[in-house]
């Protein structure tokens, strides 16, 4: 890489991101939506990988899964993997979206009064 | 593998949710290049649109289950932004390519999404035609906006006409860099999920009427059996007649249903 990032990102190379993910490919089946906001409930530990300890500073607030992948410059896959790790062990908790398509694949009335009402507000 | 100029990222300090924030929910502005996709997230959204990208194999199949993050492997790129809704909703916005290869990805990104909007660039409605029809074939309920560069060539119902898009699904005209603009089409979509989904409702509570809940098609007969309940709303509950006119019959029943 010419540029030597700071950061692991999307222009590494595949070595990089199989290291970060130690391997791995998946994060275990829709354990995390797009949306699923990440909330760290406990600060990073020395010794922690890097990319732990960065999740865990940057969700001392609710943080989207796709905020955590745009901020850490890494595929959505990958950052659900690192994820994974954090909710397993308990560093993480997850906010997983309330909304599920019903079978017409519409939401409740509720939800889109809701929607319109903060829209409006905009 | 140079590093991409546009992805650079400002290292400025990020806006964080409230720690309330329990609820995201999705809206997907689908467009081809150039359209104005992230121009429209970025006029609507309360942070500067981020980039991201999600990684799939060239079979289409998500991510190689042999572990390779390598050669097989290829990388789809994707806007967002976000409005914070009220203390606990968030909505998350995002511009979407509508090139061929993303749509092995939408199940994966964006199920559950309320519903998108298609941006449409008169100019290339070609590109445009994909989309829909991928949609269409996913359930996705859409909306198509055409983002109007200054010098409308063509009317709406041209511009329907070239889509072959059918009469229940809205066509807006916006401006993707203005705010008010871009929120009147977040807002056209938001009516016509809640039209769709009223007109659903009310077909179970009248479930027992052959006929009413069974058409919800725009140029099904509205006649005497739907009649009654649209005219059973007063007046003053109709909404603003921004959409085209078959909606408001649906329109209309959504409302009576609505406590």
């Amino acid at each position: 890489m010419n540029a030597g990032p700071v950061l692991p990102g999307r222009d590494d190379d595949p070595d990089r991101l199989y290291t970060i993910t130690r391997g791995r490919s998946r994060a275990p089946e829709n354990a995390f939506d797009l949306v699923t906001l990440i909330v760290a409930e406990r600060p990073p530990v020395p010794g922690m990988q890097s990319e732990h300890a960065r999740i865990l500073r940057m969700c001392e607030a609710p943080t989207a899964v796709v905020e955590v992948a745009a901020e850490l410059a890494l595929p959505v896959s990958v950052v659900k993997i690192l994820l994974a790790d954090l909710l397993e062990s308990g560093a993480v908790t997850a906010r997983h979206p309330r909304f599920a398509p019903n079978k017409a694949r519409l939401p409740d009335l509720d939800t889109l009064k809701q929607v319109l009402h903060g829209l409006q507000r905009l | 593998m140079a590093s991409n100029g546009s992805d650079v990222r400002p290292a400025g300090p990020r806006t964080p949710l409230r720690a309330t924030a329990d609820n995201a929910l999705k809206i997907v502005v689908v467009g081809g290049f150039g359209v104005g996709k992230t121009t429209l997230v970025g006029s609507v959204s309360e942070i500067r649109p981020l980039n991201t990208e999600e990684v799939m194999t060239k079979a289409g199949e998500g991510i190689d289950p042999a572990g390779a993050w390598g050669k097989r492997s290829t990388t789809v790129a994707f806007d967002f932004g976000r409005i914070t809704l009220s203390e606990r909703q968030v909505l998350y916005l995002f511009g979407a390519p509508g090139q061929e290869r993303f749509w092995f990805l939408w199940d994966r990104l964006f199920s559950g999404a309320l519903g998108a909007v298609v941006l449409v660039d008169t100019r290339r409605l070609e590109d445009s035609w994909y989309a829909i029809d991928r949609l269409e074939h996913h359930g996705t309920p859409f909306i198509v906006a055409r983002n109007n560069f200054g010098e409308p060539g063509h009317t709406l119902e041209q511009v329907r006409e070239a889509l072959d898009l059918p009469a229940e699904v809205p066509l807006v005209d916006c401006d993707a860099r203005d705010r008010e603009s871009g929120k009147r089409v977040l807002i056209a979509l938001v009516h016509h999920l809640a039209a769709l989904a009223g007109a659903d409702e009310a077909a179970l509570s009248v479930g027992a009427v052959p006929g009413v809940g069974a058409v919800p098609g725009a140029d099904a007969a509205p006649g005497t059996e739907a009649a009654p309940g649209v005219g059973a709303v007063p007046a003053s509950q109709v909404p603003p007649a921004e959409e085209p006119a078959p909606e408001e019959a649906r329109t209309a029943i959504y409302e009576e249903s609505t406590p």
